[in-house]
């Protein structure tokens, strides 16, 4: 690739955020045709390098030169940048749920003449990027009816409508499931072909080292180097020692369980999905749970797992049919989220962002929401407390942040992440529930995230990880369940576990054990 | 960090966000001060302030309850209807059942409650939207009000007017001053001081950084210097005025709920439904209950404030009440909420509301006509909330979205871009 002109090169980038230095002198420079992948710790100016980018944050917000083609470019606005096609699909997903396939494609660049969509032209026209992308569905369908895969899916066909040169993705595949994430990566290679250069950021480093021609390391805001994946030999050990500054042994803290008597039962768990009444999302589901154990929930994307867990947590989803929960052998009731937490149990939700926090919050708020009574008096929060619990959290999870007074969007996801986990380690739970935990999140915090959990489980509690990271689970759990459209498929001890088993379990209803 | 935002953080609080709160009362100073010139010296005079506070602290009452509403995530257009409504049944039972006037305002807070739980119980758990419920509750109590009154104007008994026409009563020595309220003035004194301290003792006592001594000095100095001279005017007044009653419902208003608001878990819970929804009902927080309450809460303080201007206006009438929602949703907008629910402080509305007070209150001394006045009301509201959008779309120091949250609740700073927010699935700001 080395020979190949340069694209884009990007000169001693500087960009600050009130009392932050989100970017110091980065550099980068892409050739056409590859795809370069950017990789770095949470927090380390990843995100924030490719807004400056595609003009997110427009020139005179940053300091530095953009040379793209060539020449300088200062891009105003995301449109100015999208015209000169750079096409950034960001963290989050940014589609209209409620509106069509064909309509979120051409938002915002409606193909028709003084403000009427044609929609003969639009339809062919989403037919064909739809193949293109290879999306198999009607492109009526709305946004919400379809997977994240999918989804996906759109946000690229939404970029090559706008005629793309360059598509930067980030984190594309941090919410995918592994068979979609290989269709994605093999979606790349093929753009690969057709000219297309694209930048990649992953925490998934394995996926780097499969497709990336080249990478560019973060730290800190600043480059660490730029690798030639071939011709270095780059190997995700390689990654990870630049982004993290030293080696790192293992992928796993050593642990030894000390796990006790089944405290936590559920039994005949059923629950019918919110909407359509006739669809179960649990199915007679049952399974135990013992005091320092940490088990695993595996499954396919929308294998029912996060539907259980949230039934589980005070009825937050869909419709109760049937089902008990044992506590410490008594039966209890759990009527609603109150009654969940007063029983000690704690749910962390996949989506930080959309349910896990009130971004509007800062940290301390943040981590104290979930049991204010433990910190008031008659009602009235006592401040000095909050402040200190809060700190306390802050250290010993090492969230990146100056003080506990700083609103949590400022954080990058990683420390979002742990601030949930501090949200939901304060309400001492018996038993906390860990639906994707290290979903985005970087090796380094990765290591120190399961460290927590093995801790949470030393300390006696039971923990459940729900993960679609069949390693994470193997890695990590002392047991695991598999779940297959909301039945509990088969159950295999750490010992045992292995993909290839857990796969077989995860895809078929062959063995499901009835309760 | 440039020398004015290290003093402005310093000043406002230990965050940067903090530092916001300083544009929104500089705008009310500047206010303050260009009608002072404009009217040569008769906006700060004891006569026109103690109108002033009698004129505007019904709707300033209703500001509380509003932000709450909008904190929430909602909203309620029923609060000036509410308010004749509640007026017209207080001054008909008084006029026609002789019920005593203390009476009377317990029987009409009921009657606020009660209204309140029927528009509460829609929002919360029917789930009809807030504007619709009180949409419906505007034409309802309005048309209630004109059924009940035939149109007509019912007038009410003396000591009933005292809450909305009434004056701390001369008593003690004659010492040139109203005595009550030189003393109002020396407790507001001691509690700015008190507050001072004891916030620095809680710094300490959280082992996070105290601001040095002489930025506590001026933090006590100013407002006492504000404080001593507002005492004085209001003091110093025409014998038989003095600091209005209403002026006193509404301080102690602000304080409770100002409290109540930043304090304790049940304000959190506001904040927090308003921020969002699904992740406060995965923490715990009952979001019916909370829905239920903001709404019921708003109509009592409606009540409260019809029945202030029916006491201070002497009769209850059919137009009573006519655009007061639009005054307090602007008051409260104007002090930085967010139409998305979840930001904005009690204290800022409250400020948000005088900025609105003085404007209307000076052009009016100006002899300005009411229609021109409206104009102005209108462009100042526009503006004003249009330059903070676009400082912040700058990411510069906002002026109007400058509230007081003194140790939380602010924006959290670095407010994003729209395009940003967009994915972020951030709350935009009313600005942003
Ligand atoms: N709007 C903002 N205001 C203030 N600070 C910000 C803002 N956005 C990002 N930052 C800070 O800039 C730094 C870089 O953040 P960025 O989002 O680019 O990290 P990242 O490398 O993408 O991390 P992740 O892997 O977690 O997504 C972080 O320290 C973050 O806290
Ligand atoms: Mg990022």
């Amino acid at each position: 690739m080395s020979g190949a002109p340069v694209l884009l090169e990007m000169r001693s980038i500087t960009k600050e955020f009130p009392g932050v230095k989100a970017l110091s002198d980065v550099n980068l420079v892409v050739r056409a045709g590859e795809i370069h992948a950017i990789a770095g710790e949470n927090g380390a100016g990843k995100s924030t390098l490719m807004k400056v980018l595609s003009g997110v944050y427009p020139y005179g917000t940053y300091s530095g030169e953009i040379l793209y083609q060539g020449t300088e470019s200062r891009f105003s606005d995301i449109r100015a940048s999208e015209h000169a096609g750079i096409v950034i699909i960001h963290q989050e997903l940014a589609l209209v749920p409620g509106m069509s396939i064909t309509e979120n494609i051409f938002l915002g660049n409606e193909p028709g003449r003084g403000g009427v969509i044609d929609w003969k032209i639009a339809n062919r026209r989403a037919t064909e990027l739809m193949a293109q992308v290879g999306l198999e569905e009607d492109p009526d369908t709305l946004i919400k009816d379809i997977g994240v895969g999918k989804q996906q899916l759109v946000e690229i066909a939404k970029a090559f409508a706008k005629d793309v040169k360059l598509l930067i993705l980030d984190e594309p595949t941090a919410a995918l499931n592994e068979a979609d994430s290989q269709h994605l990566l093999d979606l790349l290679r093929g753009f690969k072909l057709q000219g297309i250069t694209s930048i990649i950021i992953s925490h998934k480093l394995n996926e780097i080292a499969q497709v990336a021609d080249s990478i560019t390391i973060l730290r800190d805001g600043r480059t660490i180097e730029t690798l030639d994946i071939k011709a270095d030999g780059v190997d995700e050990d390689r990654i990870v020692r630049g982004m993290v500054g030293r080696e790192l042994h293992s992928r796993f803290p050593d642990h030894t369980p000390n796990i006790g008597e089944v405290f936590f039962e559920v039994r005949d768990w059923t629950v019918r999905h919110p909407i359509s009444a006739e669809r179960l999302v649990a199915k007679h589901s049952g399974f135990t749970v013992r005091r320092g154990e940490i088990v695993g929930f595996a499954g396919l994307m929308g294998a029912g797992r996060t539907e259980l867990a949230m039934s589980l947590f005070g009825r937050s989803y869909g419709t109760y049919v049937s089902g008990q929960i044992f506590k410490d052998g008594e039966e209890i009731v759990l009527k609603s989220v109150s009654d969940a937490i007063e029983h000690g149990l704690a749910y962390v939700s996949e989506d930080r962002k959309a349910i896990g926090l009130n971004l509007l919050d800062d940290i301390k708020t943040s981590m104290v929401a979930a049991k204010l009574s433990k910190i008031s008096k008659h009602g009235v929060v006592d401040q000095v407390q909050e402040y200190q619990a809060a700190e306390s959290y802050r250290k010993s999870l090492r969230v990146k942040a100056p003080t506990v007074d700083e609103g949590v969007t400022k954080l990058s996801g990683g420390n979002q992440q742990k601030v949930v986990l501090a949200k939901w380690m304060f309400t001492d739970p018996d038993l906390l529930i860990l639906d994707e935990p290290t979903r985005g999140i970087d090796v380094g915090a990765k290591y120190e995230i399961y460290g927590i959990i093995q801790r949470l489980a030393d300390q006696g509690k039971g923990v459940i990880v729900i993960s679609s990271e069949l390693p994470e689970l193997i890695g990590l759990c002392d047991r695991i369940y598999t779940v297959f459209e909301g039945t509990i498929t088969g159950e295999i001890l750490r010992k045992d576990a292995d993909p290839e088993l857990l796969m077989k379990q995860m895809t078929s209803v062959k063995k499901a054990q009835r309760a | 960090m440039s020398r004015v935002k290290e003093l402005q953080k310093s000043l406002f609080g230990g965050t940067t966000s903090n530092a916001r709160q300083f544009g929104m009362i500089f705008t009310l100073v500047a206010i303050v001060l260009l009608f002072q010139i404009l009217t040569d010296g008769l906006t700060l005079s004891p006569g026109n302030l103690i109108s002033l506070v009698s004129q505007y602290s019904y709707i300033l009452i209703l500001a509380i309850g509003m932000l709450m509403v909008i904190v929430a995530g909602h909203i309620d257009l029923s609060v000036g209807s509410i308010a004749a409504f509640v007026g017209i049944v207080v001054a008909n039972i008084m006029q026609d059942y002789s019920v005593p006037w203390f009476l009377a305002i317990l029987i009409g807070l009921a009657v606020g409650a009660v209204i309140g739980a029927w528009q509460g119980f829609w929002v919360a758990y029917v789930g009809v939207p807030a504007f619709i419920v009180t949409l419906a509750g505007m034409m309802l109590f309005r048309g209630g009000n004109q059924f009940i009154g035939n149109a007509d104007t019912i007038p009410v008994p003396e000591g009933f007017r005292k809450i909305g026409a009434g004056f701390l009563p001369e008593i003690g020595p004659n010492t040139g001053y109203n005595n009550l309220t030189l003393l109002l003035g020396l407790v507001i004194c001691v509690a700015v001081v008190v507050r001072e301290w004891r916030g620095r003792a809680t710094r300490r006592e959280m082992q996070a950084e105290v601001a040095p001594m002489w930025i506590s000095v001026i933090r006590v100095a100013i407002p006492l210097v504000v404080v001593v001279f507002a005492t004085l005017q209001f003091a110093g007044g025409r014998v038989g005025t003095s600091f209005p009653i209403s002026g006193i419902i509404l301080g102690v208003l602000v304080v409770i709920y100002g409290f109540v608001t930043r304090n304790t878990a049940g304000g959190r819970h506001i904040y927090a439904v308003g921020g969002n929804a699904r992740a406060a009902e995965l923490s715990g927080v009952k979001l019916k209950r909370v829905n239920f309450l903001v709404m019921m809460n708003m109509s009592v303080l409606a009540a409260l404030a019809g029945m202030i201007f029916v006491a201070r206006s002497a009769a209850s009438g059919p137009q009573d009440g006519i655009g007061w929602e639009l005054d307090a949703i602007a008051a409260v907008f104007v002090g930085g909420a967010a139409v998305s629910g979840g930001l904005g402080t009690i204290s800022g509305s409250i400020v948000g509301g005088l900025v609105m007070a003085v404007l209307n209150n000076g052009l009016q001394l100006m002899g300005v006509g009411s229609d021109r006045v409206q104009i102005i009301k209108g462009v100042v509201l526009l503006l004003a909330v249009a330059l903070d959008a676009y400082n912040k779309k700058q990411g510069r120091f906002s002026v109007i979205d400058s509230l007081m949250r003194p140790f939380r609740r602010d924006t959290p700073t670095g407010a994003e871009s729209p395009a940003e927010a967009g994915q972020e699935r951030g709350k935009s700001p009313v600005a942003g």
